[in-house]
């Protein structure tokens, strides 16, 4: 087992990951502070729990996690759950034809289309449900398993929820460029939708 | 040849999956092999791709507070609840 030193040493190098991460969960700077400061500590006491040489990185998520829907979930208004119903799939790609066409250089394109402040309010803004499995997995970048464990439900519950967190975001960000014009109204791709079966 | 044959419907149900790097060896491999060959599928997969490196960028970029760093530091040092343990 690594020395305390190293440990708060290799724990501190993942602060401002967990921070932004708090930001997102709580939506205020307040509550992000407060949530890493006790995430730290449980880490801390907790210290003879982690396994050394095991993802210290995936080990301290599992903390924030358990912290955040422990202690200020409660906190937080409920929100009511998006109606996904007329939301395809594929929907912010059907919208931006433009973009999608320049797809070499969608990155640069994407990335000046959407300010880092819309971006933010797209993901803070989905239902708690949702948001979690995609903070986790598309920004955090852990697996199905990894987040099923954090969040204590099975691996299709996180599968489902990241398909229908996804859409909701994805409508979010179309709603921004429908705003500023930036947008057709009406999907434009001659591709099909999958279809199931 | 031990491989899936994968069309434009398998691939764009699978999307979400493949960018997850959770869609088995079998069906990567038809995936692929479809995608060499059809444009559309290849700039919705691009698309998507770009999307999400977009998102992480973007919601990573926050500047941790200084005076917090302090205080975590802090709590390694001292016996922060009193109960006369450090932490």
């Amino acid at each position: 087992m690594a020395d305390r030193a190293t440990f708060t040493q290799e724990a501190m190098q993942h602060a401002g990951q967990l921070y932004s991460a708090a930001l997102r969960m709580t939506r205020n700077k307040s509550d992000a502070e407060d949530l890493v400061q006790e995430t730290y500590l449980r880490a801390y006491r907790g210290f003879h729990g982690y396994e050394d040489g095991t993802n210290l990185r995936a080990w301290l998520f599992r903390i924030l996690t358990n912290t955040y829907i422990n202690t200020y979930r409660s906190k937080q208004r409920r929100v009511q759950e998006t109606n996904l119903n007329d939301v395809e799939d594929l929907y912010l790609y059907r919208r931006l034809p433009d973009i999608a066409q320049a797809s070499r250089s969608a990155e640069d394109t994407l990335f000046d289309l959407f300010t880092d402040d819309e971006v933010k309010a797209a993901l803070e803004d989905l239902p708690e449900t949702f948001r979690m499995p995609v903070l986790l997995a598309d920004v955090e970048e852990f697996s199905y398993k990894e987040i099923a464990e954090m969040l204590d439900i099975p691996i299709g519950t996180v599968m489902s929820r990241l398909h229908r967190g996804r859409k909701a975001m994805q409508k979010a960000l179309a709603d921004f460029a429908l705003e500023r014009g930036l947008l057709t109204r009406t999907p434009t791709s001659d591709m099909d939708e999958p279809t199931d079966g | 040849m031990n491989r899936l044959m994968a069309d434009c419907n398998d691939t764009l149900r699978e999307l979400e999956a493949i960018l997850d790097r959770a869609v088995d060896d079998e069906l990567t491999a038809g995936i692929h092999e479809h995608l060499e060959g059809c444009t559309d599928c290849m700039q919705a997969l691009d698309f998507h791709a770009e999307l999400r490196a977009v998102v992480r960028t973007k919601c990573l970029n926050d500047e941790i507070p200084a005076d917090l760093v302090a205080r975590l530091e802090q709590c390694f040092q001292e016996d922060f609840d009193g109960d006369g343990q450090i932490g």
